[in-house]
């Protein structure tokens, strides 16, 4: 209702075939940019940009126990905070509801595409597991936290290592040389509804008039690893197919930037 | 002695000396300490005679009374419309400076401005609690059917606006698009989608470059190249 | 004892070297980014802005509402759990005092300045880069401000008085520490956060308090340098 003539407007530059900012419907905004190693506090790092919107994620590492029903395995943490210096919308406090979905979506594409080999993360089986911390601060929310963060995530482990762990003590001081490894490269690409036209990569006025999303994650050979449905309005199966078929092409295109 | 020490047009940023001696007037943006003239704000230094005054370069738009703005409608109540002013306060409308139309009691105002609906509209009061009446009675005010709202600084506005209008007509003539600039800071634009682009491109090129000479020719000169390809 | 040589062979007088920008996020009203060592400060203003709830508003004037925050990765040591501390709600408090003597927000009653600051890493000295961005950002965002505000740490190690102490300086063990972080109005030399703890004799706070006075002055020299830069990018 509050959007009725943004939404106006944006459906009919779709139906003359173009959008608020003149891009085509399935172009990223220009340029995106991947910076890995920028925060030297944390064990890995990246900072994404597309577009206006700009993204940090920190990985730490940390000792732990493992889980009874999976002795041998690490574990991955994701949290995600919607930083009220991002977007004026954005208020203080625990994350709600949207910050949550942000860090389950990245932490399911992650997790489900076996990206880690939990059983690498062992150290002593029962015992003690590392946990794989990864932290999503958005720096400026200009659209699309959801691919940006995606990505961030997966270029700071990329470039994570582990620190020096001598059987009782992280000394974190002390970085060693060994890396993190990933086995797969999941990529989300969302692909927004608005009216009967696909989008991908909704700058913010396209986020206020969402029908229905679709985040895909994909890896290497187009395998799903993991998706979520947001928006009001239901989706029919053939615009399901329709939509993770430009997920997985623009997959395709995203991870060649990493 | 006294001694201008900030050039003409050069930014000033706050708490930076401008000029020293009693005989030199502190104007909009500064303020006196002692024998100086100090910045009071970031600004474009503007010295006039034995005046230095700062103009703004960014902040939020303040309401003051006679603008035209262009305001969004955020509630209707049985009364009035509550209007997004585009600054930390919003406006009212009341039923009888919303049109010269008789509205009967217990109408559904939702039938003259409904809400997420766009105006244009003047303010004709605002008290020292910044409690803003905006009237739509005047020429030019009316509701904004179709097109797009981009927002601005609002302390480029008369940059964008141009002497007499001239800049903005600039912009009409070699778009064809039919904008209406708002004082707050918001601009409704109307046209085809790649005009409508290159008039919001030539804006934002404005409000970027305000502090610049020679921006009338920038403009056009930008303008023409843009058309030609 | 006798601390003779910094680690890192910075001069007793010399910061770390300091970076800063202004205008970083396009979506806030004023915002800045200032880098001092590793330890590393983005702030952003948003408003004046519609202030609820409405008990909180001021009918006289404006008022200004300061966050620190550190990002959980932002610690050299184990991960900082999000949410906020004591620590960082003091901080949060005393940076609000820091910059307020400098804000004029009469014009803006009923209305509130959010400031939000955040450090994607720190290491040692974050409060007062915390500060420094966040007066920056202020300027940006246009608001009246008789001044800037700049701030770095002081203290002292051992026989000597420094500058900008980093981690190791500040848990030196070979003899006495104090760490004294120190905001300044630069152009009238006036204090407006001043914290310590440690031991320090009056005589050597005195000194370093006039210290400090040249010290802040260079960093609003940065701070201008980098709010003129973005309107001077533009003119290249």
């Amino acid at each position: 209702m509050m959007y009725r003539e943004l939404r106006s407007h944006i459906i009919s530059l779709l139906n003359a075939n173009t959008r608020l900012d003149g891009r085509n419907f399935t172009e990223y905004r220009n340029p995106i940019e991947v910076e890995q190693g920028i925060i030297k506090t944390a064990e890995g790092s990246a900072r994404v940009k597309i577009g206006e919107t700009e993204i940090i994620v920190g990985v730490k590492l940390e000792v732990g126990e493992p889980y009874p029903d999976t002795p041998d395995e690490g574990t991955i943490i994701v949290g995600a905070e919607l930083l009220p210096m991002s977007n004026p919308e954005f208020e203080l406090g625990p994350p709600g509801i949207q910050a949550i979905e942000l860090a389950r979506v990245v932490d399911r594409g992650i997790r489900e595409s076996k990206a880690l080999d939990f059983k690498k993360l062992c150290i002593a089986k029962g015992e003690k597991i590392w946990m794989v911390i990864i932290d999503i601060c958005p720096i400026n929310d200009a659209g699309n936290l959801f691919d940006a963060s995606s990505l961030a995530a997966l270029a700071a482990l990329q470039d994570t290592k582990y620190p020096e762990f001598d059987g009782e003590k992280v000394d974190y001081k002390k970085k060693t040389d060994k890396k993190l490894k990933l086995e797969k490269t999941p990529i989300a690409v969302t692909v927004i509804k608005i009216g009967d036209k696909f989008i991908v990569d909704p700058d913010i006025e396209e986020e206020k008039v969402v029908d229905a999303r679709l985040t895909v994650s994909s890896i290497e050979d187009g395998t799903l690893c993991a998706m979520q449905k947001g928006g009001d309005y239901p989706l029919t199966i053939a615009e399901i197919d329709q939509m993770i078929k430009i997920g997985i092409e623009k997959g395709k295109e995203l991870r060649k930037i990493l | 002695m006294s001694k201008i020490i900030v050039s003409d047009k050069s930014i000033a940023v706050p708490g930076e000396t401008l000029a020293t001696g009693m005989d030199i007037l502190p104007g909009a943006g500064t303020y006196r300490e002692g024998e100086k003239i100090v910045a009071n704000r970031l600004g474009l230094a503007m010295v006039d005679g034995r005046t230095i005054k700062l103009l703004p370069l960014a902040g939020r738009y303040i309401p003051k009374t006679g603008d035209t703005i262009i305001c969004k409608v955020i509630d209707v109540s049985f009364s009035g419309w509550r209007l997004d002013t585009n600054s930390a306060y919003s406006a009212m409308m009341s039923m009888k400076d919303a049109t010269s139309e008789f509205i009967q009691r217990g109408a559904n105002l939702t039938q003259y401005y409904d809400l997420g609906d766009y105006v244009v509209c003047k303010i004709v009061n605002v008290t020292s609690q910044k409690l803003i009446d905006v009237s739509m009675k005047g020429p030019g005010l009316r509701k904004l059917k179709g097109g797009r709202t981009i927002e601005v600084d609002p302390n480029k506005v008369p940059r964008i606006i141009g002497k007499q209008g001239s800049m903005v007509t600039m912009i009409k003539d070699a778009t064809r698009c039919s904008i209406t600039v708002g004082q707050n800071g918001l601009v409704w634009i109307l046209g085809d989608p790649m005009s409508e682009l290159l008039a919001i491109e030539a804006i934002k090129k404005i409000e970027k470059e305000s502090h610049l000479s020679g921006l009338t020719d920038k403009i056009k000169e930008f303008l023409e190249k843009s058309i030609k390809h | 004892m006798t601390y003779k040589q910094r680690i890192d062979n910075r001069g007793f007088d010399e910061t770390r070297p300091i970076e800063a920008k202004v205008g970083v996020i396009a979506r806030a009203d004023g915002s800045a980014v200032f880098k001092i060592g590793n330890t590393w400060a983005y702030a952003a203003v948003y408003g004046p802005r519609n202030l609820h709830p409405k008990f909180l508003q001021d009918p006289q004037k404006g008022i200004l509402r300061c966050n620190y925050n550190m990002m959980p990765f932002s610690s050299s040591g184990e991960r900082v759990r999000p949410g906020g501390s004591r620590r960082s709600k003091e901080i949060s408090l005393v940076t609000e005092k820091a910059l307020l003597p400098v804000l004029d927000l009469d014009e803006y009653p009923n209305s509130v300045v959010d400031v939000f600051i955040e450090l994607p890493q720190t290491e040692a000295g974050s409060r007062c880069a915390g500060i420094c961005a966040a007066s920056m950002a202020l300027a940006d965002a246009g608001l009246d401000m008789k001044d800037l505000v700049s701030a770095v740490s002081f203290g002292r190690v051992d026989d000597k008085l420094l500058v900008d102490l980093d981690y190791s300086e500040e848990s030196y063990a070979d003899g006495p520490v104090a760490d004294i972080p120190i905001a300044m109005m630069p152009n009238s030399g006036k204090v407006t956060l001043l914290q310590m703890d440690g031991e320090v004799s009056k005589e050597d706070l005195m000194n370093l308090l006039e210290k400090a006075k040249k010290v802040c002055m260079d960093i609003y020299e940065v701070q201008r340098n980098a709010l003129r830069e973005k309107y001077h990018e533009v003119e290249e």
